[in-house]
This record gives structure tokens, sequence and C-alpha cells, in this order.
């Protein structure tokens, strides 16, 4: 895993916002622009998708991905491809090290299959993506929700196909931050899941910064 | 084999075709029934992507059927989740023992760039046919496009991780005659498409052909095998069963 630090100053950032635990974030980041997710408290998941701002389209591709690059998980250097083949984004700064994009998002009914009948009511990453895209006036829906990126969070497979969801190996302070190839719209889900160490049962806020 | 096919279906209810390599198709799978795919001559992959044929915004989620069944591949024993927490097939048998669903599918880059080029003008049916075009082509069938093309299953491919999440294809995973049974819980829109895998090292177009045959099967039982593979799968065919009262 290689760690790179970034040199961007917070005080330089033309956008920082910190976002709770269980809230939605779509936002543009132009061609060229910078984008810092801050673990503030240690083991967050942050769900994540991305799409071509002028044809969404066009959006972010797990297994493309995956096959470009030959290796499962996400850290600095890897291109994060689109479904046409053209990179959306390149992760140039990672103080975590290793991020997942098999796991998925959180849903009410994959939440019911996962932990139990009775979990169907909580509150979910997918819920989030849908609230936000449900009032972005884009156009958007639930077709436009595909297999995501998980910042911070560790889903380790090993050699004969086991999985898991294993604690973080993230931390209080670790950023991972990726530069934009092409305008797109990053949209993120803060997970809010309380049934499994993805997020150390205790979801927390993250910061998002954004430099030119 | 077209009149075979008929008499066939006539006295047995069943129904076969036989895919060329490098081909596609769509067709609807109804729940409590069984397709065979065979691989016929070894070292075959099919692009496999299922939609509730009554309702097509609910699909196949490669990340819901690996997380909930805590594994990175398919094989017997487990079942192909949708976005809805409900189950659209079970794999009911296999011979093969490693089916890839992390890797996607070829597109019109790819296979040019790995190949070169053979269009229809110069190659007629010999031309070379990627997968992503091809099931772009068997969506539009259906009143879809590519935004409804998600992480599809690699059927007889297999494809696994290293400690440092390298990626490793396996060669000749699959031989002459392996098979995987999909026992349909719901009416599924089934697109398969015979391309080769994006990480086959071949250097040569190759794309192998399939059997598929169809028949009729009762649901499953309450001890069967793939509802009591994991506690998960018990909750996602209670969620799948309350769709048919």
């Amino acid at each position: 895993m290689a760690i790179i630090e970034s040199d961007f100053m917070p005080i330089d950032a033309v956008y920082d916002k910190v976002l709770p635990a269980g809230e939605s974030w779509l936002h543009e980041v132009k061609k060229g622009q910078v984008l810092r997710i801050l673990d503030l408290e240690g083991n967050q998941a942050v769900d994540t998708l991305f799409y071509n701002a002028h044809d969404p389209s066009e959006r972010y591709s797990a297994v493309d991905t995956i096959r470009a690059q030959n290796n499962l998980y996400l850290t600095s250097g890897s291109q994060l491809l689109s479904s046409d083949g053209n990179t959306l984004l390149t992760i140039i700064a990672d103080t975590c090290g290793r991020h997942d994009t098999i796991g998925g998002a959180c849903s009410a009914e994959s939440n019911s299959v996962r932990y139990g009948l009775e979990k169907k009511y909580m509150h979910n990453c997918r819920d989030s993506f849908l609230h936000a895209l449900g009032h972005c006036g884009c156009h958007m829906d639930k077709r436009d929700l595909t297999s995501n990126i998980n910042f911070f969070m560790n889903v380790p497979v090993t050699e004969d196909g086991a999985l898991t969801f294993a604690d973080g190996i993230s931390g209080s302070g670790k950023y991972v931050e990726m530069r934009a190839e092409m305008d797109v719209y990053a949209l993120i889900s803060n997970c809010p899941q309380l049934n499994n160490p993805c997020n150390a049962y205790n979801p927390t806020p993250v910061r998002l910064l954004i430099w030119n | 084999m077209i009149e075979s096919n008929i008499a066939e279906f006539e006295d047995q209810n069943t129904w076969t075709d036989e895919i060329p390599g490098g081909a596609h198709t769509s067709f609807v799978m109804r729940r409590n029934t069984i397709l065979r795919v065979i691989d016929l001559e070894g070292a075959a992959n099919v692009v496999a992507l299922f939609y509730n044929h009554d309702d097509k915004l609910e699909r196949y989620n490669m990340a819901d059927t690996l997380k909930a069944q805590h594994t990175a591949y398919l094989t017997k024993g487990l079942v192909c989740y949708s976005d809805m927490g409900r189950i659209l097939c079970s794999i009911t048998e296999d011979s093969c023992g490693w089916h890839d669903t992390i890797c996607g599918m070829t597109d019109a880059r790819q296979v040019h760039q790995k190949y070169g080029d053979k269009t229809y003008h110069n190659a007629h049916n010999n031309m070379h046919r990627n997968a992503r075009d091809s099931v772009i082509v068997e969506l539009c069938k259906w009143g879809m496009g590519k935004i409804d093309i998600v992480p599809n299953v690699n059927f007889f491919s297999k494809v696994f991780v290293d400690n440092g999440g390298d990626l490793h294809f396996k060669q000749n995973n699959s031989k002459a005659g392996d098979f995987v049974d999909l026992r349909f819980e719901m009416n599924t829109l089934v697109i398969l498409a015979t391309c080769q895998h994006p990480l086959d090292p071949n250097p040569n177009y190759a794309p192998k052909p399939i059997r598929i045959t169809a028949r009729r099967t009762s649901s499953a039982g309450r001890y069967d095998f793939c509802r009591m593979s994991c506690p998960e799968n018990k909750r996602g065919f209670y969620n799948t069963e309350i769709l048919f009262g």
C-alpha cells in the first residue's frame, strides 16, 4: 500500500464542508479541480459515485476500473474509469492506503437480507443517494445507481474467494484526494450503517474540500 | 437441428439452443424453470445480466450478491441477488466451480486493441463483436439501454485475487461439457453474450459456443440447498416468495 501525502492546504480550498453521517452530497467538480475526502474521526465509510457532468449516462464503472488496473483495491494512482472507458478522476494522494469498490452501498432491502428482516427500516446509503437524486432536478433516478466506491472501507478478498467486511484501516485525519479529468458530478452518501464494522459501528462526519 | 428442437419441445416441454461464440441473445425465464448453460468446447465465457421481467428497474446486483453470501465468486449453493433484496436465480448445480462477477465485460475499444479490427464489411459474420455492444443491442430490444448495464456475471471464468489485490485469470477453468444450472426464483429477463472474458490472455479472438437448455421444475423446498446455504439466503428467499404470495 502506497501512502502518498498531499501538498494542498485547507486554507487555499475553494470549497470546505463537513458532511455529517447519514447525509448525502451531490456536487460538481470541474476538470482540473481536486477533491479531498477527509475521515475526521476514523473508520468512516464514504459511499461515492461519479458521473460525466455533461452526460450522466457515462458514469463510474467499478468493474472496468478493477479490470484496467488489474487490482481490486483503489489507492494513489488508481484511475477511476467510466462505463465508456474514459478516466473520470485520478487518485493523486491517499494516506489510508486501500479503498473498496466491490462492496456496494447498503440499502433497506439488502439490510433485510444481511442483518434481519426488521433491519429494513434503518437509514441506509441507497436512500441517501435517492434523496439526493430526487431533489437534484437532474433527471437521474434509481437506474443511475450502480456499483460505487467505498472510500476508507476495508473489504479484503482471499485467494480462495472469501470476502469479509473487516475492521477499517483508516483513522482520524486520514484522507484520499483525486483530480477530476473531466467535469464530473460527485454523489456521496456518508454511510449510516450500524450493523457491521465498516464504520466501526459508529458513523461519523467527513470533511470535503475542493481546490482549483 | 431446428426440427429436432421443435420435436423435443413438443415431447418434453423443454427447449434448447446452441449459441455460437461471439453471439448474443435475450429471453425470459419464468419462475420455477431451470436454465442449464453448457460449455461445449471448454474455455467458454458467458456474459450474463438478469432483470426482473415484471419490473425491469430491479436487476442483478453484484455487490449485494457477494456481501450477502460472503464470497467473491459464484458457484453451487449461491444465488444471484437483485438490488431489491430478492433472488433472481439460484445456482443449483455447477460442474465448473467458479464463475467471475467482478471483472465486467469487453467493449469496442478493448476488442479493437486486443484483437484488431474485423468488421462485417470484410469478415461478414466472423466479424469481431464485443460484449458491451452486444448487451446494449439486447437491452434495446426490451426498451432499455446502456444506463441499465450493471456489473455482470462471467460464467465459466475464474479470476482470483492475491493478498496485494492483484487479479489472476485462471486458464482452463472450464472444460468441454462443464455446465451450470440456474433455477429462476422470479420471472427474469436473461441477457447473454458469448464473448471472451476481458482478462482472457489468449491473444486471438476465439469466443466459444455454448448450449442452453430450459425445463420446468418445482419451487425451492423448505430445506433447499441454496436456501439453507446461509441465514441471509433464508431471508432472501422469503423476500422473493412473498412477491408471489
